[in-house]
């Protein structure tokens, strides 16, 4: 590499490195400030995370890095973009109830931006060096994150959890790309790519690629390797949970997208039904395993399993429209899912204790109706209801998989999504027709505005959906 | 080649015969002993191949850090291992499973190189001859130039599990007495000693 060659890399990684060096300053402003600098840390990582986006807004001209292991394309900045807003709303969301929530401390916005760093540099890799190593940034400083409430038994706990499968699958991940190399004798992904056109497939290859997925899914919670999700949802603190449902899926399911569609692009048949295999079997637990559920985070936890599942269906139908419908879905089910998870950061009693049933909910249209408004739009566009954005998600994909001639799949996936809608319209009843057992007190100005724009957004899709679609074909047709 | 086959089978002999007391050595003490045993002869296969960097961060990591670690756990610690041991009859078949996955691992690699040697050739940067360039330059000339951004964030990673260590166990305890150097180096007799004088017969 040269010395130019290094420099354009440079500028091509700027967002990342501004991350990189910033966490690394706010980290030594933390300790030298001492305990009482977390309003201010979050305060100066939330500005960071805005300066990384806003330059990758405006950045012109495209590229590979670094000898080729970091790509930077219209798809990797929409994706990037989305992932940044995602962190940003979690963090200022969590300022107001870093105190209560037992994370007020200054490493918990810095990990935030680390993780962030990771989720860039994943949606950006075009290696399989550069795949594993940016999911281990990012994981390692989501487990922390995860116990970050140490004293809390629960919080230690689904830290731990998280560790450990998160350990195992990354082993599986590896194992799978050793496979690949050792097969086609490349890591990166054009070059694996070459490879399996020039020679085709052997049944090690097909092996590399099932264990490669397997760790994948573990990080999108697709079923079968969905078995942290509503432990580690329910134990973490709330704020921290929010940030798990949101950024950390849109990483994973933009690295997924170009992890099948770049290098295994020649063996599409392989890797379409596992994806199928997994796409259904997540709608389906997603649909049906919720319905028990009385705790709301473990709620959204099965709720996030099934929104895979059908972001999924897109990526099986391996068209530009099923990449274009993945990205709509992501961003839907970001903003939606930060809405749902703003509503649940404000149900807090009067005298300051957070309550996560859904129960608690009964009698909201009556106490506060704005929130209960806005929640059960949430509600109704989660469970794909028109007009709202959450129909338009689930109808791309769904036109998609059409049109790709998976006819099964998008049945399957329909049906999904009526027996899903049983456990949103519940909440929903709950809150308009029950009687109201207390009042919540009255959530924060942060909470309200996050709340307020994503059920603004949600509500408002069929006027804003035009721009939006648009972006997204921008960044589908990168790969087509 | 007579002398590189007989410190293979040295080498390999009391590798397989160490870790053989590993596991059925009665005390935990031996055990990480004969553990560091195992790893020392792994270094001298991994020399015995060219593998010299290989070898000595086996002996740098392994047992440098890691067994002498374990021994400090072993030492330190209050387990009971007679207890642990108890039911290890019971996973043997379990661990026999395992191995035989492992066995079939094995053939299936070193079967599949040898069936097709073509495989070796395609890999992407493969290492110079050992006799144009020793293995540690040839990592070092491409950890810092083409392999420089995997190396920056295998170095983030380890900041961040720094910083999840300090977060995840470090507390603030009050009430704890603390050195303090810089008091200790500025106080003077005139500080420091209270001189009393005591009349004879009376006490203080």
């Amino acid at each position: 590499m040269t010395a130019e060659t290094f420099l354009a890399s440079l500028h091509l990684s700027t967002p990342e490195l501004i991350l990189a060096v910033g966490a690394m300053v706010l980290l030594m402003i933390g300790v030298f400030t001492g305990e009482k600098s977390s309003g201010l840390v979050t305060g100066l990582a939330v500005g960071l995370l805005a300066v990384s986006g806003a330059w990758l807004i405006w950045q012109t001209g495209d590229g590979q890095a670094y000898g080729g292991v970091f790509l930077s394309d219209p798809f990797a900045r929409f994706m990037k973009v989305l992932t940044l807003a995602g962190s940003m709303a979690t963090l200022i969301m969590s300022a107001g109830e870093a105190r209560s929530a037992g994370i007020d401390r200054f490493e918990f916005p810095v990990l935030v931006v680390l993780a962030t760093l990771g989720m860039l540099l994943m949606i950006s890799a075009n290696d399989l060096i550069s795949v594993y190593l940016a999911l281990e940034l990012q994981s390692l400083a989501l487990y922390v994150v995860a116990a970050m409430h140490r004293d809390n038994l629960r919080s230690t706990e689904a830290g731990l959890k998280y560790f450990v499968l998160g350990a195992l699958s990354s082993g599986m991940l590896l194992y799978g790309m050793s496979l690949v190399y050792g097969f086609t004798g490349h890591t990166g992904f054009e070059a694996i790519a070459s490879a399996l056109s020039a020679e085709g497939r052997s049944l090690g290859l097909v092996f590399g690629l099932v264990f490669i997925l397997a760790g994948v899914a573990f990080k999108i919670s697709a079923v079968p390797f969905h078995m942290w999700t509503p432990d580690v949802y329910e134990g973490a603190p709330t704020p921290v949970t929010a940030f798990f449902a949101a950024a950390p899926k849109i990483a994973a399911m933009a690295m997924l997208i170009r992890l099948v569609i770049t290098p295994f692009e020649p063996i599409v048949a392989d890797w379409r039904q596992i994806v199928v295999f997994i796409s259904i079997a997540s709608m389906l637990l997603g649909a049906f395993a919720a319905i028990g559920q009385r705790n709301i985070k473990r709620l959204m936890a099965y709720s996030s399993i099934g929104h895979m599942g059908y972001a999924l269906v897109g990526l099986a139908s391996g068209s530009m429209a099923g990449v274009r419908g993945v990205l709509i879905y992501m961003l839907v089910y970001m903003v939606m899912t930060l809405g749902t998870f703003a509503c649940i950061l404000a149900m807090k009693r009067k005298d300051g204790n957070h309550v996560e049933n859904v129960d608690d909910l009964a009698g909201l249209s009556q106490t506060n109706p704005l929130m209960a408004t806005v929640l059960t739009v949430m509600m109704f566009s989660l469970a794909g209801i028109p007009p709202l954005a959450g129909f338009f998600a689930k109808y791309f994909v769904f036109m998609a998989a059409v049109e790709a001639q998976l006819y099964a799949l998008a049945i399957i996936g329909v049906l999904a999504s009526v027996v899903g809608a049983y456990y949103y319209l519940r909440v929903i009843k709950l809150m308009w027709f029950d009687e109201a057992k207390g009042e919540f007190a009255r959530p924060s100005g942060v909470l309200r505005l996050v709340y307020g724009l994503s059920g603004l957004f949600v509500a408002a899709y069929v006027l804003i959906g035009g721009p939006i679609g648009t972006a997204a074909e921008v960044a589908a047709r990168t790969f087509f | 080649m007579g002398l590189q086959a007989l410190f293979f089978y040295l080498f390999s002999f009391v590798a397989v015969a160490s870790a053989f007391m590993v596991i059925s050595a009665r005390n935990p003490v031996y055990s990480v002993l004969f553990l560091i045993l195992t790893f020392f002869n792994a270094a001298g296969l991994f020399l015995l191949t060219g593998a010299e960097f290989l070898a000595m961060i086996l002996l740098v990591v392994y047992i440098g850090a890691v067994a002498v670690l374990f021994l400090f756990v072993v030492m330190m610690l209050d387990i009971d291992f007679t207890e642990l041991r108890a039911g290890v009859l019971d996973y043997a078949p379990v661990g026999a499973l395992i191995g035989l996955v492992l066995a079939a691992e094995l053939i299936i690699v070193v079967g599949g190189s040898t069936l097709s040697p073509e495989i070796a050739k395609s890999i992407s940067m493969p290492i110079p001859a050992i006799t144009e360039r020793t293995n540690t330059a040839a990592l070092g000339d491409v950890l810092y130039t083409h392999y420089v951004y995997f190396f920056q964030i295998a170095g983030l990673v380890l900041l961040v599990a720094m910083i999840g260590a300090i977060v995840l166990t470090l507390r603030h305890r009050q009430n704890i007495k603390r050195q303090d150097i810089p008091t200790q180096v500025a106080r003077s007799p005139k500080t420091a000693v209270e001189v009393v004088k005591v009349k004879s017969g009376q006490g203080l």
